[in-house]
């Protein structure tokens, strides 16, 4: 038997197929595009600092009660030094409800009592504290709007692909009357409307962004799925007698999903914004509650003096920039990793 | 392309019945009593009121029935005249602004177009220009650049960059106030040596000859316009580059190098004008969403327009005043969205065989 000789020429799927490279586990389980979108994504480095930031964050989600340990009993609720009015600028003395000192409080800072790092908004709430409890308040929203959004949206997107014809036709109009609506605008009126009913909480700025966040995702898994559809082993299953919606959950779905379950994952800094967004206009949580955009909302009554008070809006909103910009770094070399044109080239 | 033009036409009234539908059924999260503001000007005020009140608007009845009367509006039998009505433009009672929503609206909505008319501009040619050039210079300085500045600009939300420039440009330089004007130039209007031509305040301001009213009313809008232009600069950039360079590898772009034009002819001439098909879209898409109100900018500015107006109403949870906003907005969306749609048939000959 004569070995077989890699053809030449500029042709990628050839040069694939004959060289001896080794298949890992990884790859396998993934299948080789999903493969190459992972490795992409992990070699980029705008990808990696984004990675870096949004790591940072978890780190400080995560470790928030050594960072900063909670006074009183919801250790959501920003602790207040006093209730005046007026802010109080960065390095100033902490009287009233003072924090247990953490362990790299004097290394840090050199001090032995607690001051207010990034000063006090008004009603004298902690900025420090709204940062730094305001992480865990934003990676939880993202998770649960995205989570929700993604499921409805893939529901909804692989029914209607699935089923095409009038189905299809009626959900699609119906997406497309979600999509004439304005966004944050609707948001604003559901979270609205539900405050009163719910009561002031996350709740209702969550129901909002979910009710009118779940349309991209159907259309992308409905693309998808359209295409997985007309390949060869969905017709082998059918020929079998298996069941629709066995065809549709085991052999469709997992060959059509990943692009979308990617980019749901990398919306959670779009959905932060917006959720900081609504906050802003007063409309979610209750005062106090550690959440960045409703500090940033106190400096909405202290716009003529910003040149004093310029805390209360540089250090929320470059923490809320950041946590954005990690997600959109990944998300932008995930736009050229998935781009069409970049397949086949490593 | 006139059977195009009739399958995008027979969708709008689905529309409009699609976004009517959700919005009625937003209110129904309201309690009855609290719904009357869609018919009348004063909460009932004791019990008697209120059922009386419920009953004559239906406020009772099964969802379909409500609906049609939130439709059409309700008929007086005693004096005849029609009380509400979502298709005559009666969008109910503000009673948070204590007046029509409607009224707020013809007030309020020239604030908005004024706004929208200058934000444009900058908006749309240097959003265009930075793509072009990056994708001509792709992957050079220009490019990275581009690169940079649009992903920052993608992370900065709305507030935080109009909290920053009005740190910088209003309480340490002193330089742009927000609001709509200085109150010389309202009480200027208020005494009535001011003629409203048009209601937009610039160009009223140019067509009384008053140059110094109109450097007032561009001063107050000039953070406005660099936020909004700042936000929307970085997807412009994005779209207007990948949109560039997919019409550059075409094969006529080639050929018209290959024949010795210069390379700004092809550029200019050739390429830039195909690659705008893309871009015609989502300009569309901005302009329309400036129309109806930068809801986040105008409140960060004070600015008067109908945004503000709509994002004061939700914080005082006064709900169907922010319902007729949606509405209002929704019809702005769905004529607006039909112009483009047409617009893209118009000049891309794909669009409409497909």
């Amino acid at each position: 038997m004569t070995a077989t000789t890699a053809p030449t020429g500029d042709n990628t799927l050839l040069k694939e197929a004959f060289s001896d490279r080794k298949i890992g586990r990884l790859e396998r389980f993934l299948g080789p595009e999903n493969y190459r979108i992972l490795k992409g994504l992990l070699k980029t480095p705008a990808s990696i600092m984004g990675f870096t930031l949004i790591g940072m964050f978890v780190l400080v989600a995560v470790f928030a009660t050594l960072i900063a340990p909670p006074v009183g009993n919801d250790p959501y609720k920003i602790p207040r030094d006093g209730f005046s009015g007026e802010p109080k600028g960065m390095g100033t003395e902490w009287k009233r409800n003072v924090p247990d000192i953490p362990f790299w409080y004097k290394t840090v800072t050199g001090k032995d009592h607690w001051v207010h790092l990034f000063g006090t908004a008004q009603g004298q709430y902690d900025i420090f504290y709204g940062m730094v409890w305001g992480a865990r308040t934003a990676f939880r929203t993202g998770f649960i709007v995205v989570a929700s959004t993604f499921l409805i949206g893939v529901i909804v997107g692989s029914i209607s692909a699935f089923y095409g014809g009038a189905v299809d036709n009626i959900i699609m109009r119906i997406v497309d009357v979600f999509m004439t609506l304005p966004f944050i605008l609707m948001a604003l009126i559901l979270a609205a409307v539900l405050s009163p009913v719910i009561g002031k909480s996350l709740i209702p700025s969550i129901i909002a962004l979910i009710s009118f966040g779940w349309m991209g995702y159907a259309r992308i898994i409905r693309g998808d799925i359209l295409s997985v559809k007309e390949r060869d082993f969905v017709l082998a299953a059918r020929v079998c007698g298996v069941r629709n919606y066995r065809i549709l959950f085991r052999d469709i779905l997992p060959n059509a999903i990943f692009p979308t379950l990617v980019l749901a994952s990398l919306a959670i800094g779009d959905v932060v914004l917006s959720f900081a967004a609504l906050s802003f206009l007063g409309i979610g949580t209750q005062v106090g509650y550690a959440d960045w955009g409703q500090i940033l909302s106190f400096a909405r009554n202290w716009i003529t003096s910003l040149q004093t008070y310029w805390y209360i809006v540089v250090w929320p909103g470059m923490i809320l920039v950041l946590f954005v910009m990690g997600w959109n770094l990944v998300g932008d070399a995930l736009r050229d990793v998935l781009d069409p044109r970049m397949r086949g080239k490593s | 392309m006139s059977t195009y033009i009739i399958r995008r036409l027979l969708l709008v009234p689905l529309l409009l019945f699609g976004v009517t539908v959700i919005i009625f059924g937003v209110l129904q999260f309201l309690e009855p009593v609290e719904r009357s503001a869609l018919y009348v000007r004063d909460f009932p005020k004791n019990d008697k009121q209120i059922e009386g009140i419920i009953r004559k608007y239906g406020l009772d009845k099964p969802i379909y029935e409500q609906y049609w009367r939130w439709l059409v509006g309700v008929k007086d039998p005693a004096s005849g005249e029609r009380e509400g009505g979502v298709i005559y433009g009666d969008f109910g009672y503000s009673r948070t602004a204590s007046q029509p929503v409607v009224d707020i609206i013809k007030n309020r909505f020239p604030n908005t177009v004024d706004l929208a008319i200058w934000a444009v501009v900058p908006m749309l040619s240097v959003g265009i220009w930075l793509g072009v050039q990056a994708a001509v210079h792709q992957n050079g300085w220009v490019d990275q650049l581009a690169r940079i500045f649009s992903i920052v600009g993608t992370s900065f939300p709305t507030f935080v960059f109009g909290l920053l420039v009005l740190m910088l440009f209003y309480a340490n330089l002193g330089w742009f106030p927000p609001g709509k004007m200085s109150d010389w130039v309202s009480q200027l209007i208020y005494s009535g040596g001011f003629h409203q031509y048009t209601k937009l305040l610039t160009f009223d301001a140019l067509l009384n000859g008053r140059l110094d009213v109109f450097w007032d009313a561009l001063r107050h809008m000039i953070l406005p316009i660099l936020t909004l232009s700042y936000i929307n600069w970085a997807t412009f950039v994005r779209v207007t580059r990948s949109s560039m360079l997919e019409t550059l590898r075409m094969d006529y772009v080639t050929t018209a190098r290959a024949k010795g034009l210069k390379e700004s002819v092809v550029i200019n001439k050739h390429a830039r004008p195909n690659a705008m098909i893309s871009i015609v879209t989502l300009a569309g898409f901005s302009v329309v969403s400036l129309l109806g109100g930068v809801v986040i900018t105008e409140t960060v500015f004070n600015y008067p327009g109908i945004g503000k107006a709509a994002a004061d109403a939700a914080g005082q949870l006064d709900v169907v005043t922010v319902l007729g906003f949606a509405i209002f907005n929704g019809l702005i969306l769905i004529v607006a969205n039909l112009v483009v749609d047409v617009m893209y048939g118009l000049i891309d000959p794909r669009v409409r065989l497909s």
